[in-house]
């Protein structure tokens, strides 16, 4: 391996950032677990087993409520490339992903819960109070909130691939809705599957607000709301550090798994739709097509509706003067800021340093350093942040009130999370612009500032600011890091949301969970816009 | 006279795309080749025929029966794209049955006529190949061979040879031509190899933006007094 030259001691640099925020963490882990060794292993009980195996089983039945009936939607969709309102539809199913968790979960309550808009109609109908839906069947319901429109989007892509001349073939040889499903649509669903379920399933395991808040006592709790109640509630360490292993173990076993069965984890954020399939006529098609768009339609708009009409009810003047919220959007939206600022930095120096790496070694196989910037750092997405926060929680407990690095923790853990995605959106134009001018600027003679200044800004501008605003909109609907270290001394919106919710002040919440969902959107759609503009 | 396809003032645009007319009659057992630029409507020709766009005005005839607002499924024509006609997961045997039953109940029948077409077309023995383990020539030989056992009169080619390399192609043309003779059937092909249509066709047809330019037997297309707008197309063509 050749040493860091000046081109790659940024990205270097990056790395060992990225390696000091994780390793910090393990070290905080490791060093609890060997000091208290006994505790650590007493720990592993069977509530711990019982929690172990409720996560897998409320992650494999979302996984399954999800995935199956967006075959069903993706299929429909696919059969009618032209109908009225498509386009809006495929919009409106990107919104729960930009929405953050605790709005989700709170848009679910408002409609479901046991005071939600269906309560009275429901117990009216039924004869018996409606009890509202928390536990296992809540977290359901909110994980298919998000992962059914993202399941179906990716499934629509993946039929969108069959080239266009297959369609044509299939109506011309007369295929049958049955043979057309068996013999064009299954065999690139089915390659699609393991990537789509592996997602969902790993997005499920590793989720923390939706079953923080709809998950109820014991019965519904997962790892990572087990490490969060151990840290916060019951200061039991030792009790932490043995459910971090578990869900580090898990994590792992199912990336490995999935990896094994070709799974590509690796999220994508857009989506183009360019199939020009021949539409299905007939009104029987017609029908069978319309049913599933339809209820997947109502199944995403209801808790989003559900979500506005509840806020609105909210006393927003008296929520817009208070202290407390002008408090919490100044912080969230400082340290979204901040984690965004950071992200973009490190995305940035291992992207350069990964291309330089690439150009020199001209076509032989990558070096280690290279692949650590390249698949290494995608990978901290599978490291849960909840875990990462754990492990300074820990290590940090010995050095006073561990809440007041509630700042930079949420910062450089929420931009560690966000880096696969600002990588991604990065590299492709990085990479480009490096194809078409490196050579030229160097023949030119130009230094590191004038090609910053000549070639990378006007060209990666955009780029940057599509992964700045969804990184903002990432780590402000965040509640994972600020959960371990929020106090009253730093509060952010989502905990604010939180803290009023367990204090029963249901309408400020669903006031709060407007508010904080319009900041979201507002970024997801200036990340949007600014991606769009440079396509 | 009845013909084998007849387009009636055909007036077709994509969203968007400029007005295209098409109006020609093709007698039965001809070879016609469709030549012209990109987006000239070559291919557009091909789809309006075999149903994959409908037309905003017009008729389209195929043996004298107006199948204009008829399924692609209920109009008596084959066509081979330029790739992409097997399916991947299925055997070649399977992928000519399709041509026969869509869901694949075939008789001792169909299974012996399927042996012959793909023997016709020399793959005699490879019935249980994947399309993967077959060369790119073989794979439109199989999809030659499905539209054999389709028995259809009329045979859309769009760009088939394409993909394939200058020997595989001459095979290629040979092979159609003798398919012809055989089944008598009428053949529309789209190219962009001058050479191909001289080969193959009996008549050349030229488009220019989205209108037939130039209409004609192969030999006047080829000689001394050839359109002046095929000539420009093709440049100083080695033929003249």
């Amino acid at each position: 391996m050749t040493a860091p030259s000046r081109a790659t001691l940024p990205g270097t640099a990056a790395l060992a950032i990225l390696a000091i925020i994780v390793g910090g963490a393990f070290a905080g882990l490791i060093a609890e677990g060997a000091r208290d060794l006994p505790s650590a292993f007493a720990a592993f009980d069977p509530y711990l087993l019982r929690i172990a195996r409720f996560t897998l089983w409320q992650a494999l039945l979302s996984t399954v409520v999800s995935v199956l009936p967006a075959i069903f939607v993706a299929r429909a969709l696919s059969r009618r490339p032209d109908f009225p309102g498509r386009r809006l539809l495929l919009a409106l199913f990107a919104v729960p992903l930009a929405l953050p968790a605790i709005v989700a979960a709170l848009g679910v309550l408002a409609l479901l819960g046991r005071a939600g808009l269906v309560a009275e109609p429901l117990t009216a109908l039924t004869g018996a109070r409606w009890q509202g839906i928390y536990g296992l069947s809540g977290i359901l319901i909110a994980h298919a909130f998000f992962n059914l429109p993202l399941a179906t989007r990716l499934l629509l892509a993946a039929l969108d691939t069959v080239p266009n001349d297959r369609w044509r073939l299939a109506s011309q040889l007369g295929f049958s809705p049955w043979a057309t499903f068996r013999i064009v649509e299954w065999p690139v669903l089915r390659a699609a599957l393991p990537s789509v379920a592996g997602l969902v399933f790993m997005l499920c395991v590793t989720s923390f607000t939706i079953v923080l808040i709809l998950g109820g006592g014991p019965r519904a709790t997962t790892l990572e709301v087990a490490i969060y109640q151990a840290l916060r509630f019951d200061f039991a360490p030792a009790r932490a550090v043995a459910l971090v292993a578990v869900q580090i173990a898990l994590t792992l076993a199912i990336v490995l798994v999935l990896k094994r069965a070709g799974a590509d984890l690796a999220p994508d954020a857009n989506i183009g739709m360019t199939a020009r399939r021949p539409s299905l006529r007939g009104w029987r098609a017609k029908i069978a097509d319309a049913l599933p768009i339809l209820a997947a339609m109502l199944f995403v708009v209801a808790p989003m509706a559900a979500i506005v009409i509840a806020g609105l009810r909210a006393d927003l003047a008296r929520l817009a003067a208070d202290p407390a919220v002008h408090a919490a959007t100044v912080t969230s939206l400082k340290l979204a800021a901040l984690a965004a600022c950071f992200t973009l930095a490190l995305a940035f120096c291992l992207v350069r340093a990964r291309q330089r790496l690439e150009a020199r070694r001209s076509g032989r196989s990558p070096g280690l350093l290279e692949r650590a910037m390249d698949t290494g750092a995608g990978f901290v997405l599978v490291i849960p942040p909840i875990v990462v926060g754990a492990g300074w929680f820990i290590l940090l407990r010995h050095t006073g009130n561990v809440l007041n690095y509630a700042a930079p923790m949420v910062v450089a853990v929420n931009a560690v999370m966000a880096l696969p995605f600002a990588l991604r959106i990065l590299r492709p134009a990085h990479d480009a612009a490096a194809a078409r001018y490196d050579r030229l600027s160097v023949s030119l003679g130009m230094s590191t500032l004038d090609r910053l200044r000549f070639i990378d800004w006007p060209l990666l501008r955009r780029p940057l600011a599509t992964a700045f605003a969804f990184a903002m909109a990432l780590s402000l609907g965040d509640l994972g890091v600020i959960a371990l270290f929020g106090s009253d001394a730093v509060q952010t919106l989502p905990y604010l949301l939180l803290s009023r919710m367990g204090a029963y002040r249901t309408e400020d919440a669903a006031g709060i969970a407007l508010f904080l969902a319009l900041l979201t959107l507002i970024l997801m759609l200036a990340s949007e816009w600014a991606g769009r503009k440079q396509a | 006279m009845i013909f084998a396809l007849e387009l009636n003032d055909i007036r077709f645009a994509y969203p968007g795309g400029s007005e295209m007319i098409f109006d020609l009659s093709v007698p039965a057992g001809e070879i016609v080749g469709l030549l012209g630029a990109s987006g000239s409507g070559k291919s557009t020709l091909l789809h309006l025929v075999a149903g994959f766009e409908e037309p905003q005005s017009g008729m389209i005839r195929i043996a004298g029966d107006d199948v204009t607002r008829l399924d692609p499924a209920r109009r008596a024509v084959s066509m081979v794209f330029q790739e992409n006609n097997l399916f991947h997961h299925l055997s070649v045997a399977d992928n000519v049955g399709l041509g026969r039953s869509p869901s694949l109940r075939l008789t001792e029948a169909d299974r012996a006529d399927i042996s012959k077409a793909l023997a016709d077309v020399g793959l005699a023995g490879k019935e249980d190949r994947r399309p993967d383990a077959l060369s790119g020539g073989e794979r439109q030989r199989a999809a030659l061979a499905r539209a054999l056992v389709r028995r259809h009169p009329l045979l859309l080619l769009d760009e088939p040879f394409a993909s394939l390399g200058p020997a595989l192609r001459t095979e290629m043309v040979e092979l159609v031509r003798s398919l012809q003779t055989r089944t008598g059937m009428t053949i529309v092909f789209v190219t962009h190899a001058p050479e191909d249509a001289r080969a193959l066709a009996d008549r050349i047809i030229f488009l220019e933006d989205g209108r037939i330019a130039a209409d004609g037997p192969v030999e006047t297309f080829y000689g001394p007094d050839a359109p002046a707008e095929f000539t420009a197309y093709v440049g100083r063509s080695p033929f003249v």
